[in-house]
């Protein structure tokens, strides 16, 4: 009895070893995939070791390094911010800020939307009927006015903007993972797992589930990438917490000093890059993974 | 928006199925019947989605904040006896049933409230900027569909070339560019560097006539600019991809086979049939499209309702921004409502 557990235990864990195996395979075949993967692999390792290269006293306002507004030197490689910090650090620092926001945003997300999108496809008439109505409401609304208005009335902190890119991005996953879900259900194994006594919860965590993980996958690379750009323009609007270093609030102190008139480039021009290097890497991954799962979507 | 297929490339599947189970009387009442009832459905899911913003505005703006007053009043000195003023004048002393039905009749009668820092009704306010926004995201609509288009039915049709593989990364790259910084940097290279704009506004005091036109048209360069550059990818890669899907199908090697010339066919059988999913996006893409124009709007102080959205949202201007946010989400259930009606003109195939 015991070895044939392990045996099955063997199997699984060699069946799905050969899986990832498949889908590194096919999505090294893609050029702009990898070059995302290497460039969100670069931002995710310096905002983990931030702390050791930089150290948080970088950040001191009331003790900075250097003077104020100093255009790239040997010593701050892109010049000082307002108050004499390293624009630099705080870059690095900013990493920190606009990758968690984006995970955690998307995670809420990409949960909220995962569970109702299952329960919608899994399930038939009123509630599925009520999730779908409560889907196209979120739907219909401009998702990003809502997120800004969200975070105008809950009050400035970095938890603000999780939620409220959170509660208002779920509605496009949850479409997806239903449309999904009915197409997995609809195959002949679900019905061999009912008939066999399978239950609703074994349906959907042991069968609907793996099958709707990799189209999830591929949507949360692509949220990620929304997520840290609307982070970036709550801040930019003002609706941030003004303590933390996030690249969007880097860009609004910047345009405030007057970074803008006075053409301090330097300023100005790291933070919106960073964005855009970010935002782009995500979006290529996802679009890289969509084509390894579709290969019809492959030469897009 | 564009002739349709000759009708032996997309089979009405409608008429088919019309043909087969039913016979050629009581059709025209059978499908003015099915009309009516598509074009009932689609009002009413319209008008209840507008409830349901009526209903979230409500609920975002006045329960949610705990204390309106306090919220509004954030930073500023103000005493006790001016907070219960302003709590009278809002309403906010009455039940909560009682403020939600005054609200909801207001919002049917267009009437949103005085705004918090200007003291005046928010419906005007939003009448005068409503021009200057209606100028700058119908403008950057229109150029961002046709280039989009274009450029996405160029692609495709040479897919894996030079020219697809640098339109589609540009378009990418441009996508992921935050539209507030790509603004910000226009101004610093274009306008504050090289003079060639107007650093902001819309118009320059004391310009008539003709002159006025060109003027505002020249303040209107670099917003429409940072607009279409953020919005036009996403027309450019649907297009691409729903062109790319039409590309294999057999009604293409039938047109070809006829001896069409190459453009032909693609002007004739394949752009028609692709252009399908851009059509609906290009409705659908209206709340993005605004709120990239809250952001223009407000990096060149264009004195449109983007820019009137952020001077609500510093303060906050509860009554303002709440008014803005359902003439936002109207104008998008609208759109939504404009493409479910004009699909079925379009798409035979999904004719009621």
């Amino acid at each position: 009895m015991k070895t044939a557990t392990a045996t099955r235990r063997q199997l699984t864990w060699a069946r799905r070893r050969r899986a990832v195996a498949k889908f590194w395979g096919d999505y090294r075949q893609n050029r702009a995939g990898l070059f995302g993967l290497a460039v969100l692999a670069v931002f995710v390792l310096s905002a983990l070791l931030v702390p050791w290269i930089v150290g948080e006293d970088a950040l001191s306002v009331t003790r900075p390094a250097g003077e104020p507004l100093q255009p790239p030197s040997g010593e701050f490689w892109l010049g000082t911010d307002r108050s004499g910090r390293s624009v630099l650090d705080l870059i690095l620092w900013g990493s920190r800020v606009s990758l968690t926001v984006g995970f955690a945003a998307t995670l809420i997300s990409i949960a909220v939307g995962s569970l109702i999108g299952i329960l919608a496809g899994h399930f038939h008439g009123w509630l599925s009927g009520l999730l779908l109505r409560v889907t196209d409401w979120f739907l219909v609304m401009p998702t990003l006015v809502l997120a800004v208005a969200l975070a105008a009335v809950l009050g400035r902190s970095l938890s603000t903007i999780v939620i409220a890119i959170g509660v208002t991005s779920w509605p496009t996953t949850a479409r997806l993972v239903r449309a999904q879900t009915l197409a997995v259900e609809a195959r002949p194994y679900i019905e061999r797992a009912r008939a066999l006594g399978g239950g609703h919860w074994h349906v959907m965590t042991r069968h609907v589930l793996p099958n709707v993980m990799p189209i999830v996958l591929a949507q949360t690379t692509l949220m990620v990438a929304g997520a840290i750009l609307t982070e970036s323009t709550v801040a930019f609007l003002g609706l941030g917490d003004p303590t933390v270093p996030s690249w969007g609030s880097t860009i609004q102190a910047a345009r405030d000093t007057g970074a803008v008139s006075s053409g301090l480039w330097w300023y100005i021009l790291p933070p919106g890059i960073a964005i855009a290097l970010v935002a782009l890497a995500f979006t290529l991954c996802g679009r890289a993974i969509e084509g390894v799962l579709n290969p019809r979507l492959r030469n897009r | 928006m564009t002739e349709l297929p000759p009708s032996d490339a997309v089979p009405h599947l409608d008429e088919v199925r019309d043909r087969g189970d039913r016979g050629a009387r009581g059709r025209d009442g059978d499908r003015l019947r099915r009309t009516t009832a598509y074009l009932g459905k689609r009002l009413l899911g319209a008008a209840v989605s507008l409830v349901a913003v009526i209903f979230t505005s409500f609920f975002l703006f006045r329960i949610i904040p705990g204390d309106p007053v306090r919220v509004m009043t954030h930073g500023r000195p103000v005493t006790i006896e001016q907070k219960e003023a302003l709590a009278r004048e809002f309403g906010l002393d009455r039940p909560l049933l009682e403020q939600f039905v005054s609200y909801l009749l207001g919002v049917l009668r267009f009437d949103f409230g005085e705004s918090f820092q200007y003291n005046r009704p928010v419906l005007s306010m939003v009448g005068e900027r409503l021009g200057p926004t209606m100028l700058l995201v119908g403008a950057s609509l229109a150029i961002s569909i046709a280039l989009g288009l274009w450029l996405g039915v160029q692609g495709a049709w040479k897919h894996g070339g030079t020219a697809d593989r640098v339109n589609t990364g540009v378009a990418l790259t441009l996508w992921s560019v935050p539209s507030f910084w790509l603004g910000l940097i226009l101004i610093v290279v274009f306008a504050s560097g090289l003079g060639w704009f107007p650093t902001s506004g819309m118009k320059t005091p004391g310009v008539t006539g003709f002159d006025a036109v060109l003027d505002v048209a020249h303040h209107m360069v670099l917003p429409l600019v940072t607009l279409v550059a953020v919005v036009y990818a996403q027309y450019l890669l649907v297009m691409r991809s729903s062109l790319l899907d039409e590309m294999g199908s057999d009604y293409l090697t039938t047109a070809r086979a006829k001896g069409l010339r190459d453009t032909e066919v693609k002007r004739r059988h394949a752009v028609p049939n692709a252009l399908l999913p851009a059509t609906t996006l290009v409705f659908i893409n209206v709340g993005f499209v605004l709120f990239g124009a809250v952001l223009v709007e407000t990096v060149f102080s264009w004195p449109g309702l983007g820019k009137l959205f952020y001077e609500g949202l510093s303060v906050p201007d509860l009554p303002l921004v709440q008014g803005l946010f359902v003439i936002f989400s109207a104008a998008v259930i609208l759109m939504n409502l404009v493409s479910d009606l004009i699909y079925p003109l379009i798409d035979p195939r999904v004719r009621p």
